[in-house]
């Protein structure tokens, strides 16, 4: 009986524990994403956003979820109604699972894969299931429409997202994630590839279907897009999914161009902070890139969202991928295989 | 072992169903869902024998590009059970014998297979142990070396049926109107923007 806790229970029981240290610190930074979006916005509207649950508004999140907990769940009579319940859990799910491989810290990671930053690619691509099939569950034009838009437009962005992630691979050499940010340590990719770190968070922008790049959820025209014949808690699951995505996008861009958890410069002074915080402040810079864009832009018409996409970036990152290539080779500086 | 074995039935058995449900399920979109359902479990095998860079290349393309088109495609056309199941009757005999004479010959195959004994000394090992390297570099290793002409010329001949398939399907319209972006940035503002005094009361 011993035995068999600690061969399996007590490893088990430390998993379930690190999720948990993962996922409840992700739930509190989504929930107060919304109200951090909400009052940026505000801020750049010159309006002062939400100010009434709690002091400065801190409590809003929290009164949005119990509102949204309390209401109704309405299904949809000519919905498939399998499909539809499981489209919001499967964008939550996925935005939660990527964060399984993210390093926060030197070692603090859940599962330290060799091909980390292909599963999250994977993972990153498969949201576009959770969306088309929101679209085609709910049985309704707009809802439809939304989810063709999505598809299309996260399959396009994928393909230049892919190859700005070979760029950086190629200065790595290794898939996974840690050593990614490992080989930052002299400089962050961000400098060497500046063009390919604009390619990848703009990428990044329209495969979170963020402004502005939102057509999935256009209101004028498509009222809300995918989701617009859910309510209550399945729509909350979608609005989480979302939101955790952004985070996670923005961890994969710290992690691919902007040196992850090391500090901007190796100084003793900067070292005593320790890694998660420099994580978490890049992270948030980001997400406020992520906000002013969306106070800042308007929204792309579609031909030009495509055009961008396959006329722009994939040749440009196509292109990026032979020159890197060709400057590491004929510079002699690209990091061989020396693990074997 | 317990846990591998554990999760080696589980992944094969959700396998086998999901994919009998594939061709089973009466609605086509139900169908591609379990199709994506199949991919991954044969992910998690793949996981299982260690070749975890193959696995991840399995869902990227299958489940993340492929499938994304199944659904694409299966979602607009719109068929419903009723139009699947016509013709059904039709085709039986012709499908049928293409499905027994394929199983006849499988079974020739796979009846007569046995290694002979000098394969194991003759086979060199190309992969190094997956003790020593990840087997992401073992594959860039035998691929872009060894078997560079396969690779190349598989990438030539997906290269071709792209170009054949815009080809055969790019129709270029004469009475669209198409936004062209360059002469918009390089028009001059002074050719376009007049300033002009106007007389109060007259108008231009």
């Amino acid at each position: 009986m011993a035995e068999i806790w600690t061969n399996y229970g007590w490893p088990l029981t430390w998993i379930i524990l690190k999720i948990f240290m993962i996922i409840v610190p992700l739930m509190i930074s989504v929930a107060y994403l919304t109200l951090f979006e909400r009052k940026v916005i505000g801020a750049m509207h010159l309006r002062k956003g939400p100010n009434v649950v709690g002091p400065f508004g801190l409590l809003q999140p929290i009164a949005d979820g119990l509102k949204l907990f309390f209401k109704e769940t309405v299904i949809p009579t000519g919905s498939n109604t399998i499909v539809f319940v499981l489209a919001p859990i499967v964008t939550f799910v996925l935005a939660l699972l990527a964060w399984s491989v993210i390093p926060v810290g030197a070692g603090l990671v859940l599962a330290d894969i060799n091909v980390g930053i292909l599963f999250l690619f994977a993972i990153s691509s498969l949201g576009v299931y959770g969306v088309l099939m929101a679209g085609w569950a709910s049985n309704s034009r707009y809802a439809f429409l939304g989810a063709l838009r999505s598809a299309a437009q996260m399959v396009s962005y994928e393909v230049s997202m892919g190859f700005v992630i070979v760029t950086v691979l190629m200065c790595v050499g290794s898939l996974n994630l840690s050593d990614i940010v490992e080989a930052q340590r002299t400089v962050w990719f961000v400098f060497p590839l500046l063009p390919m770190a604009i390619i990848f968070f703009v990428s990044t922008l329209a495969e979170t279907n963020r402004h502005p790049f939102d057509l999935p959820e256009a209101e004028a025209e498509l009222v809300a897009g995918y989701n617009v014949e859910y309510s209550s808690m399945t729509f909350a699951l979608f609005f989480l999914g979302e939101y955790a995505n952004m985070i996670l996008m923005s961890a994969m861009t710290v992690i691919l161009f902007l040196g992850g958890w090391l500090p901007p410069f190796n100084l003793s002074i900067f070292n005593l902070i320790p890694g998660p915080i420099w994580f978490a402040a890049k992270i948030s810079l980001c997400l406020f890139v992520f906000v002013w864009v969306r106070a800042t832009l308007p929204r792309y018409r579609y031909d030009q969202l495509m055009r961008l996409g396959w006329k722009v970036f994939l040749p440009i990152s196509i292109g990026a991928v032979a020159v890197i290539g060709g400057v590491l080779v004929a510079s002699n500086i690209l990091p061989l295989n020396n693990t074997g | 072992m317990i846990l591998e074995a554990l999760a080696f039935y589980v992944f094969s058995g959700i396998l086998v169903i999901a994919s009998l449900l594939v061709i089973s399920a009466r609605n086509p979109v139900h169908s591609v869902l379990y199709l994506i359902l199949a991919f991954f479990n044969a992910a998690g095998l793949f996981v299982l024998l260690g070749a975890e860079f193959l696995a991840m290349i399995l869902v990227i393309v299958y489940v993340g590009a492929v499938a994304v088109l199944f659904m694409f495609v299966v979602m607009m056309l719109d068929i419903g059970p009723t139009e699947l199941q016509q013709g059904f009757l039709h085709y039986l005999p012709t499908g049928g014998l293409i499905g027994i004479i394929l199983l006849i010959e499988l079974l020739i195959i796979l009846g007569g297979w046995h290694f002979s004994p000098e394969l194991a000394k003759t086979v060199g090992a190309p992969i190094p142990p997956l003790t020593k390297e990840t087997n992401t570099h073992a594959i860039g290793a035998v691929l872009y070396t060894r078997y560079i002409y396969l690779f190349q010329s598989a990438g030539i001949i997906l290269l071709i049926s792209m170009v054949g398939a815009i080809v055969l399907t790019h129709r270029r319209r004469q009475d669209v109107r198409t936004q062209k972006i360059s002469s918009q940035v390089n028009r001059h503002p002074r050719k376009t923007v007049e300033l002009q005094n106007v007389e109060i009361d007259k108008g231009i």
